[in-house]
């Protein structure tokens, strides 16, 4: 059996929401087989080889994810994914260095767990600043200097976002927080894998990763926390003291084994993978532009991982399109405001106006995807924007001439 | 979310798509929600010397359900009074569409557009009296 039919039946759509999730590689699965069977022993018993061979994969797999990010193996925690990543790195140093600090520096684009996280510390008497993000989805860094005080005890912007893929200047904001003596986290979910990150070159203090945003299992990821100079934890779960105290409880052994082998493969493949699907982006966007008018490439497209397209159909609202798209699965951050979804808060931070922000689709490409699914996706997007272009309001006037701005419409 | 094959059949199909000549004495125009909300409706019918209506047409901007209530709207306008059109309630749009909890406000849209075609038609043939 060929990996593609592995990871797909025929019978479903063409994945392409890369950024929701990865499927697992074949090769991760084959290294994770052994430790449900055989190989079942809790990695923290010392008294017998059940637990040897368990702490050794345990181990091995640490070094893995150590050294796809230029860190040393004993600063790097297990947990169950990056939202515990996140939510442990930023409350646990707020509340670890809260007598002498009490501000926390962040952005208005990070994932709902990071917002959530400095949200939860708000209420406990934290002052946080969201710094906003310009048109392209990058802080400024006269703004984030200006925002540092000597209170702040640690920034967390996020290495690659997950709706727009951009990737923000990780060296020059590391570079500031050491500057000013302050901690750097950053939530490199979507970017761990992708781009090449060095803890060291890059002055980062604290790391999340997630397993399976990187073709490995779900429910584990990563924390890295530097240990020169040393980074304090306050853990929030508490009991045997493993990982170093930070976080208790007993390893799954078959998930860290697939963690380690999941960023083995991205460390090798990096490049070439990089290389392909800057490739298939290209071909997606060309695809588009020469069958489409009105679309918008959503955040900055020089500083973005190559698996992430974000585009707005103008006049076409997203999720009328992602029904007529039944053979691609692709993600819409909008519909309208009074159903239960939200136009999204990422695009509306870069300024993109609401009407836009409603015909967003966001668009992943991965280590799987072919040149022909990425052919099949243009073609049915295509088909559809036209089709409903031609049953909407919007465009109708558009042709006409009539800017929509200038009409004022009933809102409810 | 799993939608009815009706629904499914106006998104897929959808019944008299397009515009009438909005100048027209004879054609009332609707246009109703707003971009920004993520929906815009225009629906559009066109009155008879007899007082029925004989034609009616649709275009939204709008997700799956706001589409497919705009084209059963105008499949049921058609030879209806103009007093009886203005009886359609969105909830028989919704329970025909079988449309989920958060997709009611769709059919709602829907009931708005055609009364709003109906004041628009009834505003000109007030003043050409
Ligand atoms: C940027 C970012 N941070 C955090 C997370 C949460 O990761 P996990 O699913 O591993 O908890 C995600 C995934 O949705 C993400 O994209
Ligand atoms: S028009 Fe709002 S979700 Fe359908």
């Amino acid at each position: 059996m060929n990996v593609q039919t592995q990871i797909r039946r025929n019978d479903q759509p063409i994945y392409l929401d890369y950024q929701a999730t990865t499927p697992m590689d074949p090769r991760v699965l084959e290294a994770m087989m052994p430790y449900f069977t055989h190989q079942f022993g809790n990695p923290h018993s010392r008294s017998h080889s059940y637990g040897w061979e368990a702490e050794e994969g345990v181990e091995k797999a640490r070094g893995q994810v150590a050294k796809l990010i230029g860190a040393d193996e004993k600063e790097v925690i297990f947990t169950s994914g990056a939202t515990e990543s996140n939510n442990l790195a930023i409350r646990g140093v707020a509340e670890f260095y809260k007598d002498r600090k009490n501000h926390i520096v962040t952005t208005v684009t990070e994932h709902k767990c990071v917002l959530d996280t400095c949200r939860h510390l708000q209420e406990q008497g934290f002052e946080v600043t969201y710094l906003p993000v310009q048109k392209n989805g990058l802080i400024d860094l006269d703004e984030l200097r200006a925002a540092i005080t000597d209170k702040t005890v640690v920034v967390s912007v996020m290495a690659v976002n997950n709706e727009i893929g951009v990737i923000q200047p990780l060296a020059e904001i590391g570079k500031i927080c050491r500057e000013k003596k302050t901690f750097f986290h950053t939530d490199a979910a979507q970017a761990a894998g992708k781009i090449a990150l060095d803890v060291e070159a890059m002055n980062i203090d604290l790391m999340s990763i997630s397993g399976h945003k990187i073709y490995g299992p779900k429910g584990i990821g990563a924390l890295y926390v530097r240990r020169k100079p040393r980074v304090r934890l306050v853990p929030l779960i508490v009991g045997g003291g493993q990982e170093r105290g930070f976080r208790s409880g007993t390893l799954p052994t078959p998930l860290c084994v697939g963690l380690g082998a999941a960023a083995e493969i991205c460390m090798k493949e990096m490049g070439d993978e990089a290389e392909r699907l800057a490739k298939l982006q290209a071909r997606m966007l060309k695809g588009l532009q020469s069958k489409l008018t009105d679309i918008v490439v959503n955040g900055d497209l020089e500083h973005r991982i190559p698996g992430n397209l974000n585009i707005s159909f103008a006049y076409v609202e997203g999720e009328s399109l992602m029904m007529g798209i039944k053979n691609l699965a692709v993600s819409s951050g909008s519909a309208c405001t009074s159903a239960s979804l939200e136009p999204s808060y990422v695009l509306r931070a870069l300024g993109v106006e609401e009407d836009m922000a409603h015909t967003s689709l966001r668009i992943g490409l991965g280590r799987f995807t072919t040149e022909h699914e990425v052919d099949t996706a243009v073609e049915e997007l295509v088909r559809h924007v036209k089709k409903l272009r031609e049953m909407s309001p919007l465009w109708e006037m558009a042709q006409e001439g009539i800017d929509i701005k200038s009409i004022e419409w009933a809102a409810h | 979310m799993a939608y009815s094959d009706k629904l499914i059949d106006h998104y897929e199909n959808p019944r008299n798509i397009g515009s009438l000549d909005k100048n027209s004495e004879d054609v009332g125009t609707g246009l109703v929600g707003a971009p920004a909300c993520g929906d815009v409706m225009k629906l559009q019918i066109k009155v008879g010397a007899d007082g029925l209506i004989e034609d009616a047409k649709f275009k939204t901007f709008g997700c799956g359900s706001a589409i497919a209530s705009s084209s059963l709207v105008t499949e049921w306008v058609k030879g209806k009074t103009v007093d009886e059109a203005e009886t359609i309630k969105n909830t028989d749009i919704a329970k025909h569409l079988a449309l989920p909890p958060v997709k009611i406000h769709c059919s709602v849209l829907a009931e708005d557009a055609i009364k709003a075609a109906i004041a628009d038609y009834r505003a000109k043939t007030k003043k050409a009296e």
